[in-house]
């Protein structure tokens, strides 16, 4: 099949200005954002217009408004060539009935347009890879929650795509499996060559899998980027704990221009933004407002302060 | 080091053309079905009548004295009459589970997030249930053809009546046409096999009921248009040259068959997608 290679450089994904509503409810709002090639997290809480943006970009969903492209082809004029070259594994289970794994396997493998020994194979490696080899002549349906994943990322990977859409490819696992399907993501974004979009509430999974993210909120974009830069310089976030007036010491540090964030009963994350000084501006403080530190130590900034900060919440 | 590597590869070989994948879809679904014994006795036990025809143009292409029973072009009608109950069963028993199982275990978003298009899917299951309907109904005619020629050694009968060939065949491909077109239809509209096939099934026996009742109100059989397996009979009598059974006009009777059919065509349509927005 003639496929067209687009550079490595350009971006993997890219909307622009994409609006997508059912009925009263405007699922997407004139998203605008570019994947880059290699592990990317679509990140957002649970109802934020994640699926709707990869089940626009596989063609189930028409926007009302803007323009989407997936390997540099457009998804309104090459439906067929994108998914091709992309697979999928979504977040409801889904297989096709009465087949056991191999079958299934092979039979997507045959959909996306390999030829039937071609299919067969590659199903039986695809198997092995993603554990579940052993298990591979039994019927799909008598699989546990965790396999029915497994599964589904088989039967994404069977055609061999240059780009996954991974829909929260670890609902209901658990933590063993877990990490071994965040082991499979990660191998196959640094050392196998897929692209892939994680889409997940879960940020510790897309911390460990992905290299950049985009965060989504309320049917918005709320930030994107590099996951490292996003992050911050380390150093800029304290954890701290002081004895004294707990309320009037938070009023003074915010007064300084920091952001003060409560995380247990009495410890606190603060925020030092550039130019507001280091950690000595905090002991300042304490000092000046007569409060004692008992505690305070750098914080490695999360994406869970990305995560927060971006769609702004405490 | 091992022997072979069970990491995951890349693939090299070919791929071939979006287009062809209803086939794949086709392919799977007969097998399926073959494999299953109970299916394969029900194929079997619709080709009794074909058995009981064949010796009937055995035995009056060799015994004279039994010219009686010899063939006219209504026999070859008449069998395809006979053939409506194993249509009606195959339907059922095929046709309810193409989508509705589908639709059970989400697997649209799977087909339709390869490259194919709503279409294909739809031509792919709808061939499974030609597959089977035409090995019941087509074929099994087309052989009885043959045999007469064979039994008889003389094309009479056929040069005769060589308007058997088109009439079979357009009367097969409506038959089947109709059933599958609207056992999809309700198919695609459940995610239940079994409630599909009750839908299937009240459908036909409901309108025949209906038209049963209307019949005896007005003692007329013009309202046969409300039942579709009666449109289907009136306008196959008319492709076989013979006098429609009903008062309704066949050209009504083929509106309302091509009516069905463009309706189950729109609600599959409809239905066949790879996401379900609930608004």
């Amino acid at each position: 099949m003639d496929v067209t290679v687009a550079p490595t450089t350009e971006p993997a994904v890219r909307l622009d200005d994409v609006t997508v509503i059912y009925g009263n409810n405007r699922a997407l709002k004139n998203v605008t954002a570019a994947f880059a090639r290699g592990a990317v997290g679509l990140l957002g809480p649970n109802g934020a217009g994640k699926s709707t943006m990869l089940k626009s970009l596989l063609g189930f969903v028409k926007p009302d408004a803007g323009q989407m492209q997936v390997l540099g082809m457009d998804v309104a004029k090459d439906p067929l060539k994108i998914r091709a070259r992309i697979g999928y594994m979504p977040e409801t289970d889904a297989h096709i009935p009465g087949m056991n794994a191999v079958s299934f396997v092979a039979y997507c493998g045959q959909l996306a347009g390999l030829p039937g020994v071609d299919a067969m194979q590659r199903a039986h490696e695809v198997l092995y890879y993603v554990g579940l080899g052993e298990a591979r002549y039994r019927n799909v349906e008598t699989y546990s929650t965790g396999m029915k994943q497994r599964i589904k990322l088989a039967q994404a990977l069977v055609h061999d795509p240059d780009l996954l859409f991974l829909d929260e490819p670890t609902n209901g696992m658990d933590p063993k499996g877990r990490d071994e399907m965040l082991e499979l993501i990660r191998d196959l974004g640094r050392n196998k060559g897929v692209s892939l979009i994680l889409s997940s509430h879960l940020l510790p999974d897309v911390e460990y899998t992905c290299d950049y993210v985009v965060v989504m909120d309320k049917g918005q974009v709320a930030t994107q980027g590099p996951i490292n830069e996003l992050k911050g310089p380390a150093g800029r976030v304290f954890e701290l704990r002081v004895k004294g007036d707990l309320r009037g010491f938070v009023d003074v540090l915010a007064r300084e221009g920091m952001d003060v964030h409560a995380t247990d009963e009495d410890v606190m994350r603060v925020f030092v933004p550039a130019g507001a000084g280091d950690q000595r501006a905090i002991f300042s403080a304490a000092s000046r407002f007569g409060a004692q530190v008992r505690h305070l130590r750098p914080s490695v900034p999360t994406l869970e302060d990305v995560f927060a900060r971006a769609i702004g919440e405490e | 080091m091992p022997i072979h590597d069970q990491s995951y590869r890349r693939y090299g070989g070919t791929r071939a053309m979006p287009g062809r994948s209803w086939t794949v879809i086709a392919w799977a679904g007969v097998v399926t079905m073959v494999k299953k014994r109970i299916f394969l006795g029900l194929l079997l036990f619709a080709w009794l009548p074909f058995v009981a025809q064949a010796v009937r143009l055995y035995l009056s292409a060799n015994f004279a004295q039994l010219a009686m029973i010899a063939p006219t072009a209504e026999t070859f009608r008449e069998f395809l009459d006979y053939q409506n109950f194993f249509v009606f069963v195959i339907t059922v028993y095929v046709g309810a589970g193409l989508i509705a199982n589908d639709r059970r275990a989400n697997a649209l978003q799977i087909y339709l997030s390869k490259p194919l298009m709503p279409a294909e899917y739809i031509t792919g299951k709808l061939a499974v249930l030609f597959v089977f309907l035409i090995a019941v109904t087509l074929v099994p005619a087309f052989l009885l053809l043959l045999l007469q020629i064979l039994f008889a050694g003389s094309f009479a009968f056929a040069r005769k009546n060589l308007f058997l060939v088109p009439a079979i065949t357009v009367a097969s491909v409506l038959q089947v046409m109709l059933a599958s077109f609207t056992v999809l239809a309700l198919s695609s509209l459940s995610k239940s096999a079994r409630f599909v096939a009750i839908m299937y099934v009240g459908v036909l026996f409901f309108t025949k009921a209906i038209f049963g009742v209307l019949y005896a109100i007005t003692g007329s059989s013009g309202p046969s248009w409300v039942s579709p397996g009666d449109n289907l009979a009136q306008v196959v009598d008319v492709i076989f040259r013979l006098k429609p059974r009903y008062a309704t006009p066949w050209q009504v009777s083929l509106l309302v068959i091509v009516a069905l059919i463009a309706i189950s065509i729109s609600i599959l349509e409809r239905r066949v997608r790879g996401v379900e927005v609930v608004t």
